[in-house]
């Protein structure tokens, strides 16, 4: 239990998507103008991850790795180069069945997430996060905490850029850097706070 | 018909997919922090880029429109996995510090928003020369980029000592900080604000007008 305490921490802290490995930069820049926008993403991007890491987690367990389809008979067989086209088809199909299934019966999120919901596909945190959940070979129930945890990390992250972004737009910014200048800005000195999170072992 | 300089050169300063389009972002902050990781991630992602948009225009016109996008999605994930195996068995080192870098070249928005933007609606040859030109555009962000932090980081460039560090015996003090994640934000955010100094046909407008300062002044 204390172990996936602190991974969760972990995920949403210290290993933050956004801003210790700079996953989802081009949706984090580039949606994070309004609040609501940011706060609709960071809800279906955490749901997606929720559901697509112990997805993908399954798929490699169970068919990909070495020695994966021992249970099929072919105790040989390494289908681990086929992961990444397997990760971004489920993350495509998941992203997919989520949008038919909340506009049949949560057709007011629907609206609420609107647009984000098909972008979140492209977004590269989700394909990163299913990408470190093999390198650094979590388990079943590691992937769900892991998922879920860099989802709300990520969250954070750019609701806090949204809000900082709405005060910025008041400030008196030099010409050049108005816009995607000063964002970037922004972000590496919300990366340099985040940072301090690193001295943390839990 | 734009001419093919015009598609080649164009996306290198005047309409740069980092700087202007913000595509490709996660992965020119990530792997900066090293030239010669940097160079790889570049040829590689300019070779996805320009054989994604070749293969996406061959077959544009066979592609129903309502599943265009997994057809994109498996040609570039059949390219990256192609580059991905390469790098494996030539560059192993180098394939490890990327780690997920690689993989993340398919959902890196350069080649979607290529594919979507220019090779849906041009002919095979010129899409594979604009996956090129906008291969070399995110290049040169990211080697200038690189050449900064390694130099000013670690006194070194492609592993050679430019700048002997105070550490080994020379006179160089090194900024850490550029080797941080963190300082690729602001080494970006810089060459940005140069390149809409000189260009100011790329400075984006305000969304309010600041009003001039009419407060009185003391003893008024």
């Amino acid at each position: 239990m204390e172990h996936y305490l602190s991974l969760f921490v972990r995920s949403i802290f210290i290993d933050n998507m956004a801003l210790s490995f700079f996953l989802g930069m081009c949706t984090f820049l580039a949606l994070s103008k309004k609040m609501n926008a940011a706060m609709g993403l960071s809800v279906a991007v955490t749901v997606v991850l929720a559901i697509t890491v112990p997805l993908n987690n399954l798929i490699y367990t169970y068919l990909l790795r070495d020695g994966a389809l021992a249970w099929a008979g072919l105790p040989d067989l390494d289908l681990s180069f086929l992961g990444l086209i397997s990760y971004i088809g489920v993350i495509a199909a998941v992203v997919q069945i989520l949008e038919m299934f909340l506009d049949k019966y949560v057709p007011a999120l629907y609206n609420a997430l609107g647009v984000f919901l098909p972008l979140i596909t492209v977004n590269c945190a989700i394909m990163g996060a299913a990408l470190f959940m093999v390198e650094r070979d979590y388990n079943f129930g590691e992937s769900v905490v892991f998922g879920a945890g860099s989802g709300i990390g990520w969250g954070l992250a750019i609701v806090a850029l949204a809000g900082i972004r709405e005060k910025l737009k008041y400030s008196d910014v030099p010409d050049g850097l108005q816009g995607l200048g000063i964002t970037f800005m922004m972000a590496g000195l919300m990366a340099l706070g985040f940072m301090s999170f690193g001295g943390i072992d839990i | 018909m734009e001419s093919v300089k015009e598609v080649l050169t164009g996306p290198i300063l005047k309409n740069n997919p980092i700087a202007l389009q913000i595509l490709g972002i996660c992965s020119a902050l990530a792997v900066t922090s090293s030239l010669k990781v940097t160079l790889v991630m570049c040829v590689a992602l300019t070779v996805v880029t320009a054989f994604s948009s070749l293969l996406i225009s061959a077959v544009r016109n066979h592609t129903p429109g309502s599943i265009r996008i997994i057809v994109q999605m498996v040609i570039i994930a059949s390219l990256v996995i192609v580059v991905d195996q390469f790098l494996r068995a030539y560059a192993f080192a180098i394939s490890k510090q990327l780690s997920v870098f690689v993989g993340l070249i398919i959902t890196n928005c350069i080649v979607m928003g290529r594919a979507e933007a220019y090779a849906m609606k041009n002919p095979p040859i010129p899409s594979f020369l604009d996956g090129i030109g906008n291969g070399l555009g995110y290049s040169a962000v990211l080697i200038a980029v690189a050449v900064v932090r390694e130099l000013f980081g670690a006194g070194k460039l492609l592993g050679i000592t430019i700048l002997p560090l105070v550490t080994e015996g020379g006179w160089y003090q090194p900024n850490g900080l550029l080797l941080l994640p963190p300082s690729a934000f602001f080494l970006i955010g810089m060459l940005i604000w140069g390149l809409r100094s000189v260009r100011t046909e790329q400075v984006e407008q305000r969304e309010y007008k600041l009003a001039r300062h009419t407060a009185v002044g003391e003893g008024a």
